[in-house]
């Protein structure tokens, strides 16, 4: 390591319940360097930072900052002992002055009341730092959300801090405001401050980044200077695959059945002005298509457009040969669409409804007449999906915040396939359910692709999308930058894509 | 475990348990607790609060508040006698003057209620604001239509629906327990029903699920504004006379206790409406109660205040267990 290091955590373990978060995990950070952490969701990056800034207690490991041992009991405390993190969503008040914004929790007083005077050179210094000479006193909601960005960033590293913690800091950024926050990073490292930049945007990494560690499954896996390694084993690391990988399924798909049905639903150009900017795909009758992308890619974004759950900013969509622009859900619902959402809780189920009810959410308009919900032909149904899809629940009156994970996730299937769909979009639908179910609804997704359905399955888990889908677009920003189809699907190739896109996408 | 099973009995069954006890223990210590005077005076009482109530219990159903329904009844008892007396224009016969009068105040009120989900599901403002301003602003429009004047009138046909009797029943309890027995089975058998408690239990997952929610939650905020005009013209019809400072003054709160301790969950997703009934009843007997055996109203409001603490903890623990 070419810096001294400022910061060193080693065998770093930690535990939730039975879950293991952490497994003798280590990271080094130099000084004025700037670190990547990558690593999927639920590597343990975030647990790591965690400790590292007092939210949680370690179980095991030894942490030495500047020299000496560390450790805190709150982020408080690990501010004041010049740790200071950055979190995606940026927390001011736009109607307060900039002062007001900066000094906020730290006031200066003078005989119990504010020092006013003190306070604005204060902010006036500590802007100067990063090259901004602005009037302290305007509000700060007139300034544009550039500087805004800035001030933030000025009021989280303060005066004293040594090591900055990023945490996915461009997610909501465009291009020029990446790029202030680029400037700002150099500043801090020709300082001589060390940060930690924790990010999906590989492109982004390779622009500002020194050294890089990388987590899987609680643990470090690699760790080096990041030009020596490429995109390619930088993305095969963080998601575990090794390149040349004993054959035999890991999932219950079965092969990938290639349809020789008709274009259903088509886009291109697609955008929604912020985290898809130009996705372009197709799907097909009976076939099973997969996005994929790291996190951020934008799938689950291009998803809701499709759904009319978030307004397109741009391009077009073609269901069945006809422009397609769902204003609202419930057109697309109308149109033969169902989506099966990523979060079931906070999107998919309605807790302190039964599993009934949950299940003829869409439906129920459709078998009521005259406003009266059909009870008869609803219990029929529902009990007929309790049975095809292998529901395990007392009856259709339990309420479904009492069912498993995986047994909700079924109901939610049910609640679009009885709408009998065109298309079907599935958002990570096996994310958080035991192994079990898991094959019971890839192998559940595979027929009903061979009975006729089109299906677009979204899944972090590279296993899923090779051995499930057919056909794979992968999306990377914002872009779609590469269509795998048939044959070509394979894991060289959908990492290939992720990690450098564009060549992929050129020679497709 | 047998001690979390009581809990979660009581949970939620614990008001009607409640309400069981008390009426028991008037019949031993009051006097003349069990005539049909006594019945119809509760009755009489208890009437416009369970109307209002039901109104509100689907308003909360959907996650919502519904603050404005006291103005609005005084808007249907301002504008109602104004018709039926002819100060606005002249109308031949009575009947028909007092049909216009109701259809007229009724259709005012559900405007206004609707105006009221509008707001909330057109601009996204919290129902508790959105409410506030007719809640303010409505006892003003009612004051200002009769120029802050006693409106007294003597209109047997109008005053039915508050001093009539049907079998020696007064006809505003017939009206409530037909209102009761509608919304519940409203909320119970029909689509609207259910999208309005699917909203209220996750509005996201409702919206993706092609709920329209938009037009659900004015649908609910007019049936209150509607419900709340029936009580408004009860009310004026017990008394013989309107006064726009006082007709519903309050009574939204009074609402607001009888669905909590009806069982009905404040943050929406799963109502009762026989919880509200209920619930409404035994806010009144305790008060009943009380005042009988010589407590002083002003009490009785602390023991009011007991009763939801009890119930709403009750809840909370039956949802644990």
């Amino acid at each position: 390591m070419a810096a001294p290091p400022l910061l060193t955590m080693t065998g770093m373990t930690k535990r939730f319940g039975g879950t293991v978060a952490l497994d003798d995990a280590s990271l080094h950070v130099g000084t004025g360097e700037v670190h990547a952490l990558v690593g999927q969701n639920g590597a343990g990056k975030s647990t790591l930072i965690k400790i590292l800034t007092g939210y949680y207690r370690k179980d095991r490991g030894e942490v030495n900052f500047a020299g000496k041992p560390f450790e805190v009991a709150s982020p408080r405390a690990a501010q004041d002992a010049a740790i200071s993190t950055i979190y995606q969503e940026i927390n001011l008040v736009p109607r307060q002055s900039v002062t007001e914004n900066i000094c906020l929790g730290r006031e200066t007083r003078r005989f119990g009341l504010l020092d006013w005077r003190a306070m604005h050179d204060e902010a006036r210094a500590l802007l100067r730092r990063f090259n901004l000479n602005i009037d302290v006193r305007r509000p700060l909601g007139q300034f544009s959300t550039a500087t805004q960005q800035m001030i933030a960033i000025a009021r989280a590293i303060g005066f004293s801090a040594r090591l900055v913690i990023m945490d996915e800091p461009t997610s909501s950024l465009d291009d020029r405001e990446t790029g202030v926050l680029f400037d700002v990073v150099r500043q801090l490292r020709s300082e001589g401050l060390s940060v930690i930049f924790v990010s999906h945007k590989l492109d982004e990494l390779y622009a500002i980044c020194e050294r890089v560690t990388i987590m899987r499954d609680g643990r470090t896996v690699h760790s080096s200077a990041l030009s020596e390694i490429g995109k390619f084993d930088l993305i095969s690391t963080m998601l575990g695959r090794e390149i040349v990988r004993a054959s035999g399924q890991a999932t219950a798909f079965g092969a990938p059945l290639v349809a020789s049905g008709s274009a259903l639903f088509s886009a291109e150009g697609l955008s929604d002005g912020r985290q898809v900017r130009q996705v372009g795909f197709t799907l097909r009758k009976g076939e099973i298509t997969g996005f994929a992308g790291l996190l951020g890619a934008g799938r689950t974004e291009t998803a809701r457009l499709i759904f009319g759950a978030s307004k397109p900013s741009g391009g077009r969509m073609m269901l069945d040969g006809a422009p397609f622009a769902p204003r609202h859900p419930a057109d697309a619902i109308a149109a033969g669409i169902g989506f099966c959402t990523e979060d079931r809780k906070i999107e998919g189920i309605v807790p302190e409804m039964t599993v009934a009810e949950n299940m003829m959410l869409a439906l129920m308009p459709k078998l009521a007449r005259a406003g009266i919900v059909d009870e008869a032909r609803q219990r029929d149904i529902v009990a007929g999906f309790i049975e095809s899809l292998g529901i395990k629940c007392a009856g259709p009156d339990q309420k479904i915040r009492e069912l498993s994970g995986g047994n909700q996730q079924k109901v939610l299937l049910g609640r679009w396939l009885a709408l009998s769909p065109r298309l079907l979009i599935l958002d990570e639908p096996t994310r958080g359910i035991d192994v079990g179910a898991k094959a019971e609804i890839q192998k559940l997704v595979n027929r009903l692709a061979t009975e006729g359905l089109a299906v677009l399955m979204i899944s972090s888990e590279l296993e899923e999308v090779i051995e499930g889908a057919a056909r794979v677009f992968v999306l990377r920003e914002g872009h779609s930058v590469a269509e795998l189809t048939p044959g070509e699907v394979t894991e060289t190739a959908v990492l290939q894509a992720m990690a450098h896109g564009a060549a992929v996408a050129a020679h497709v | 475990m047998s001690d979390r099973g009581l809990m979660a009995f009581l949970g939620r069954h614990g008001t009607l348990a409640a309400l069981i006890v008390l009426i028991a223990l008037n019949i031993l210590i009051t006097k003349n607790f069990l005539t049909l005077q006594t019945l119809n005076v509760n009755l009489t009482q208890v009437c416009t609060i369970v109307i209002v109530a039901v109104g509100m219990t689907l308003v909360i159903a959907t996650g919502g508040i519904d603050l404005s329904v006291g103005s609005l009844m005084a808007i249907a008892g301002a504008l109602a006698p104004m018709i039926f007396l002819g100060t606005l224009f002249g109308i031949e016969t009575v009947w028909f003057a007092v049909t216009v009068a109701v259809i007229v105040a009724l259709c005012a009120t559900t405007l206004f209620g609707a105006f009221n989900g509008w707001l909330i599901a057109r601009f996204n403002i919290q129902p508790i604001v959105a409410t506030l301003v007719l809640f303010i602003a409505g006892r003003g429009i009612a004051q200002v239509m009769t120029n802050g004047n006693l409106q007294v009138f003597k209109v047997p046909e109008f005053q039915i629906i508050g001093l009539g009797r049907v079998f020696g029943i007064p006809v505003q309890a017939i009206l409530m327990v037909i209102i009761v027995i509608a919304a519940a089975w409203v909320l119970r058998r029909t689509v609207f029903g259910r999208q309005l408690l699917a909203i209220g239990g996750n509005d996201r997952a409702a919206v993706l699920a092609g709920v329209p929610v938009a037009r659900v939650k004015i649908a609910v905020y007019a049936i209150s504004g509607f419900l709340a005009g029936i009580a408004g013209l009860i009310v004026i019809a017990i008394n013989s006379a309107s006064d726009a400072n006082l007709v519903g003054l309050g009574i939204e709160l009074d609402a607001i206790a009888a669905v909590a301790v009806g069982g009905t969950l404040l943050s929406g997703g799963r109502a009762t409406v026989w919880g509200t009934l209920v619930g409404a009843l035994t806010i009144q007997i305790v008060r009943y109660t009380l005042l009988a055996n010589g407590v002083p109203d002003a009490a009785a409001m602390v023991v009011k205040a007991a009763i939801i603490i009890v119930a709403v903890w009750l809840q909370q623990r039956g949802k644990r267990a």
